[in-house]
């Protein structure tokens, strides 16, 4: 960083002061941050997808407190001890250019940049890390599967569940510790099946059917919105999801089979997609 | 150049216009359909709140209650002195117990979701149309429904047959036109506002029958004020 | 306000009546009637599916197009084609010498456009503070509501699509208009009359935008969605109408500012000596060129659905949900790359300035500009990461997005250079630019959360994105907006704005608009959705301290406007020539600029940064001795 000029003897050198000052900055700041601010992150642990998100912004959180702390540093630095308020108008020296500069920084930010995307691809091929994939998923855990239908409609979601005769019930319940496969489809705009705890974002799309993986782990609550708006109450769109222990979910479902046997018949069988009529007159 | 007093008043008056005009931009916005808010008696019984919320639905609403949506399908609320009038929004007791008697003047639409077509989070899971208790509507035959989802609660409601004899063209529809009544209870639990909607794509004109009437508070949607 | 002669000024009516603002305006609302009613007695009532529908698709646009016409009309844009239709002689001039009339018409001087971009689009942009200012009043308690929930979307909405609306163009349009023909030593820009047209379609659109709130708004927000937008209240026509209006002014701006800076630059001018600020206005005007037309093909397709019953967005219709998700997001994200672009070029053209020092990097940063460009073509999809795209092209659109934060870090490693070493001088205008590098990284690091496909599981659609676009599309372009007003006024009126109010704005500006988007990354973390009106009690402070932050960020705008006011109207105090010491051409002509700008086409002999290096100007008229004012 040094440039043969006519006041560089008289001048200290900033360039190592600044970073020395960054060097010391980093080497606190970062395990300070990775250590208290990282599991800070949401969507907490709740299932294995919400840990591996969390896993996530810890890393690139780390990995970018460096970064922020160079650039705040030399900010600081330069505006302070380069300041000539006031006075008459000087001109600073003409540097224009230096190669080895560019090149460090260009190489150093392509390097971040190309970690950051094979991280995030690596974790994203392992089990789609709780987002939707669409209908036909490349990232898919291996493993018995409970499936699941969401179906966003205008302005509830409600839920099938295709390994109990295709029952369809108003609340989302799901037993602990399993891997379940969500089917997230919508009967009439765009809807998005967010479940915050869970981990879960998926687009519901009519005519579409958009596959998410989901671990849980323990029995716990979790809250579901809406995430794309869909019209008057899309801000209304939320409801409470519980995970509950498998027993409790066994006896749960003969309970909503139970209170839902006598529209059992009217409903039309499972599918991943459906196309009710569009629009029917009013008398 | 003008003199300062010039200018002065120039700016002083542009504000006050630009003042002006803002006042009635938020004022258009803050008034804009919504729908007054309608207190509904309460009896006491026993030291319990109850309430007779008496509902009517209709195919169009006509151009006396709503002169801009002539033609657009609506709740109406009976008040105390008898009269229908136009209010989504209704304010109830909280711990109470809510008799709801609703009179259908419209032709079925059909649900899109059959789920619905089972009443939910009301007294017994059960409905009484026409007088004789039903647990489920086919899905084809539903109007309207009632439905609050904080509550749980979805209740179909009937239809008017399309052959009916005397039917009613616009609100307020009297009693002696064709029609199917619709009774249920539910319970009110602490305060706070829940929406509530119809989920029958009865809008129509509009895609997937969700539209117009069904996206504007005052007709097919509104609140439980719950205090 | 000098004349060699006495000159007689006709009476007030005889100004009044011509082609001017005025006769557009009734042209315009007749023109809307005619519409209106030409589509009633064609169609019948309504042409629905059903009767009982009550609006009339066909009416309301044809009432808007045809109010649209009158509009030009009136303002005189069909004039010259008729006339030379008719044989009379081509002119590029039109009311250049017509007094302050000439701000309410069509005007042919680049100068005047450039001055009536930044007066309207500071006016809509107003407006669109006012929705913001809403929006937070709705958000201070989550179980009250301000406004009914079906209004709620339309302010957001609102809010949200004036506001890109009118920044896409919001430093090209005054600061592209009035400099760069100046810059590139040109006399006027390649099509007068077309950048004349730019400027008032964004006018028209930009009402026509607000007048959904008659026709019951629109609940999509600014993204439009389909299918939801086939269902609205006919103020979707309105949202349409509007992007459309502005697609098309993008497209001509853009097109006559590349064909303006390819062909028109003067000698000496090459390629490595052109100001950074041409360099950001060419390559944003390519990305405006070839995103623009693909918003306005989907608004067509939109339009259609709503009108005609087509069903290219309906999937039971055979059409695709997709299909309007990913042409808008073609088109969007090179727009939000149009609203970043000419903050970097802004930042870097007042940096060597103030830091006194040559732009550190000259082809590294121009290598920046055009990366972003090209790369912001290729990353649409992160906007679409969860919604059921196929999951082979993620990895691609992940590893693209990364790939765009590395030329933008080229313009911050530029100015970081520029100021190494500097004689720094924190005048307004560099306070802006400097509080650029701040939004800019936190809303480029937050960036880098969001293309993280992992992460944005959580954060797609929560107010961590909203806050994230808000650093980059406010924090980064608006700040240089007022930079380069503050930078820009003095020579554009000849009169100095006020600096001790310039700097209590800015930091009144900054410290709330940081105050008001930083603790929604939080509010996004914890799981708050955006465009929602309700939101649980535990994030009740967290709204409640970024609503008032925003009510302060109102307050700061209308502290500016109190600056701009009292300095140009009352104050009145005038501005030296060159009050920066700039080395840049615009800084040499006395101010106001005069009309044909240069009395001769002046020869460059270097770039605009030669702090520390040469004395005299960058240019000298051809022929003229150096060192002339």
């Amino acid at each position: 960083m040094s440039v043969a000029s006519a006041d560089r003897t008289s001048e200290p050198n900033h360039a190592k002061r600044v970073l020395v000052v960054w060097a010391v900055a980093s080497v606190i700041a970062t395990p300070l941050v990775a250590i208290f601010v990282g599991p800070l992150f949401p969507p907490g642990n709740g299932t294995e997808q919400s840990r591996e998100q969390g896993l996530s912004n810890t890393w690139m959180v780390s990995v970018l407190t460096p970064v922020a702390c160079l650039l705040l540093v030399f900010f600081v630095y330069a505006l302070t001890q380069f300041r000539h308020d006031g006075g008459a108008i000087i001109d600073g020296p003409p540097l224009r250019n230096e190669n080895r500069i560019q090149v460090v920084w260009v190489a150093a930010s392509a390097v971040i940049v190309l970690f950051f995307a094979g991280f995030g691809t690596y974790e994203l091929l392992q089990n789609g890390s709780g987002g939707g994939q669409g209908p036909s998923p490349i990232a898919v855990p291996g493993g018995h599967k409970l499936q699941v239908q969401v179906i966003g409609q205008q302005w509830t979601f409600t839920y099938r569940y295709p390994s109990y005769g295709g029952l369809e019930t108003p609340q989302l319940v799901v037993p602990a510790d399993t891997l379940i496969e969500l089917h997230v489809t919508s009967l009439d705009v765009i809807h998005s099946f967010w479940a915050y705890e869970l981990g879960v974002k998926a687009d519901a799309n009519p005519g579409v059917d958009n596959i998410a993986f989901v671990k849980t782990k323990g029995p716990r609550s979790f809250h579901i919105h809406c995430a794309e708006l869909c019209g008057l109450w899309h801000g209304y769109m939320f409801e409470t999801g519980r995970v509950v222990p498998q027993a409790q979910f066994a006896s749960w479902i003969a309970q909503q089979q139970q209170t839902f046997a006598p529209v059992a018949k009217y409903l039309p069988a499972y599918a991943t997609t459906y196309s009710p009529d569009p629009q029917r007159r009013a008398g | 150049m003008r003199p300062t007093w010039w200018k002065l008043a120039g700016v002083a008056a542009f504000v006050a216009a630009a003042g002006v005009l803002i006042g009635l931009y938020v004022s258009k916005l803050s008034t804009d359909a919504g729908s007054s808010a309608y207190t509904v008696p309460v009896q006491m019984s026993g030291g319990h709140p109850v309430v007779n919320l008496t509902l009517e639905t209709v195919a169009a609403v006509g151009p006396k209650l709503s002169p801009g949506h002539p033609d657009f399908v609506s709740y109406l609320i009976r008040d105390s002195k008898g009269n229908w009038r136009r209010s989504t929004v209704w304010r109830l007791p909280a711990n109470a117990t809510i008799h709801v008697t609703i009179y259908n003047f419209d032709g079925a639409s059909g649900l899109r979701n059959p789920l619905f077509a089972r009443p939910q989070g009301v007294d017994g899971n059960t409905m009484v149309v026409d007088g004789k208790s039903l647990a489920v509507l086919n899905p084809d035959d539903a109007s309207h429904t009632f439905a609050v989802a904080q509550y749980g609660l979805v209740v179909p409601i009937a239809p008017v047959p399309d052959d009916a004899k005397h039917p009613c063209d616009f609100a307020p529809c009297a009693l002696s036109s064709d029609h199917r009544t619709i009774q249920f209870t539910f319970h009110t639990g602490a305060k706070g506002h829940y929406r509530w909607q119809c989920l029958v794509p009865c809008a129509a004109g509009w895609i997937y029958g969700f539209g117009g009437p069904m996206q504007t508070i005052g007709y097919m949607d509104g609140f439980l004020d719950v205090a | 306000m000098s004349a060699a002669a006495v000159t007689v000024r006709p009476p007030l009516w005889r100004r009044l009546v011509g082609f001017n603002l005025l006769t557009a305006c009734v042209l315009g609302v007749g023109g809307w009637y005619v519409g209106w009613f030409a589509a009633h007695g064609v169609a019948g009532k309504s042409i629905a599916y059903f009767s009982s529908i009550d609006y009339n698709e066909v009416s309301i646009i044809l009432a808007y197009i045809c109010g649209v016409l009158g509009f030009l009309i009136g303002l005189g844009f069909f004039n010259y084609p008729l006339a030379r239709l008719r044989g009379y002689p081509p002119s590029l001039r039109a009311k250049e010498n017509e007094g302050v009339g000439r701000y309410f018409g069509l005007c042919t001087d680049h100068k005047v456009v450039g001055i009536q971009y930044l007066v309207g689009i500071g006016f809509f942009l107003f407006i669109g503070g006012l929705n913001a200012m809403l929006i937070r009043t709705e958000l201070l308690r989550p179980n009250h509501q301000v406004f009914p929930a079906g209004t709620y979307l339309t302010i957001v909405g609102l809010h949200g699509t004036m506001m890109m609306g009118m920044m896409t163009s919001g430093i090209l349009g005054p600061f592209g208009n009035y400099f760069v023909p100046i810059l590139i030593g040109a006399r006027r820009m390649a099509f007068p009359r077309i950048e004349a047209l730019t400027f008032w379609l964004l006018m028209a659109g930009g009402v026509i935008l607000e007048t959904a709130i008659f026709f019951g708004g629109f609940p999509t927000g600014w993204t439009g969605y389909a299918p939801l937008n086939v269902q609205s209240y006919p103020g979707m026509d309105c949202y349409i109408i509007f992007f459309a209006l502005v697609g098309i002014s993008m497209t001509l701006l853009g097109l006559n500012m590349i064909a303006t800076i390819v062909t028109m630059r003067a000698p000496g001018l090459t390629w490595t000596r052109l100001p950074i600020f041409v360099w950001g206005v060419l390559t944003t005007s390519a990305l405006m060129v070839l995103a623009a037309p693909v918003l306005i093909a989907t608004l067509g397709m939109a339009l259609l659905d709503r009108a005609a019953q087509t069903t290219f967005f309906i999937p039971s219709g055979g059409g695709s949900s997709y299909l309007y998700q990913n042409l808008f997001w073609v088109f969007g994200h090179p727009e939000v790359y149009v609203l970043a672009l000419p903050g970097f070029a802004i930042v870097l053209e007042i940096l060597p300035v103030f830091a006194r020092k040559p732009l550190w990097g000259y082809r590294l940063a121009v290598a920046g500009l055009l990366g972003v460009s090209l790369l912001s073509f290729f990353v649409w999809q992160h906007h679409l990461f969860v919604s059921g795209i196929n999951g082979d092209v993620r990895p691609f659109y992940m590893l693209s997005t990364e790939l765009i934060s590395i030329p933008t870090g080229f313009t911050f490693i530029c100015g970081m250079m520029t100021l190494w070493r500097g004689r720094i001088r924190y005048s307004v205008p560099m306070l802006f630019c400097l509080a650029w590098f701040f939004n800019f990284l936190v809303g480029g690091l937050s960036g880098v959360f969001l293309s993280d496909v992992p992460s944005d599981v959580t954060t797609h659609g929560s107010f961590f994105s909203m806050a994230h676009f808000h650093y980059t599309i406010m924090g980064g372009p608006v700040f240089t907006f007022f930079a380069a007003i503050y930078y820009w006024v003095p020579k554009m009126t000849g009169v100095q704005l006020n600096e001790r109010l310039g700097k209590i704005h800015f930091w009144t500006m900054f410290i709330a608009f940081n105050s008001t988007f930083f603790p929604l990354f939080i509010a996004g973390f914890l799981g708050q959705p955006r465009r929602v009106v309700t939101y649980p009690l535990n994030l009740q402070f967290i709204n409640d301290w970024v609503s008032a932050s925003a009510f302060v960020l109102g307050a700061s705008m209308l502290l500016f406007l109190y600056n701009f006011v009292r300095s140009l109207v009352f104050d009145r105090v005038p501005a030296p020539v060159n009050p920066w010491h700039s080395k840049s051409i615009e800084w040499q002509l006395p101010s106001p600029i005069p009309v044909h700008n240069f009395d001769r086409i002046p020869v460059f002999s270097g770039d605009p940064y030669g702090y520390g290096e040469t004395t005299g100007p960058v240019a000298v008229p051809a022929g003229a001795p150096a060192g002339s004012d």
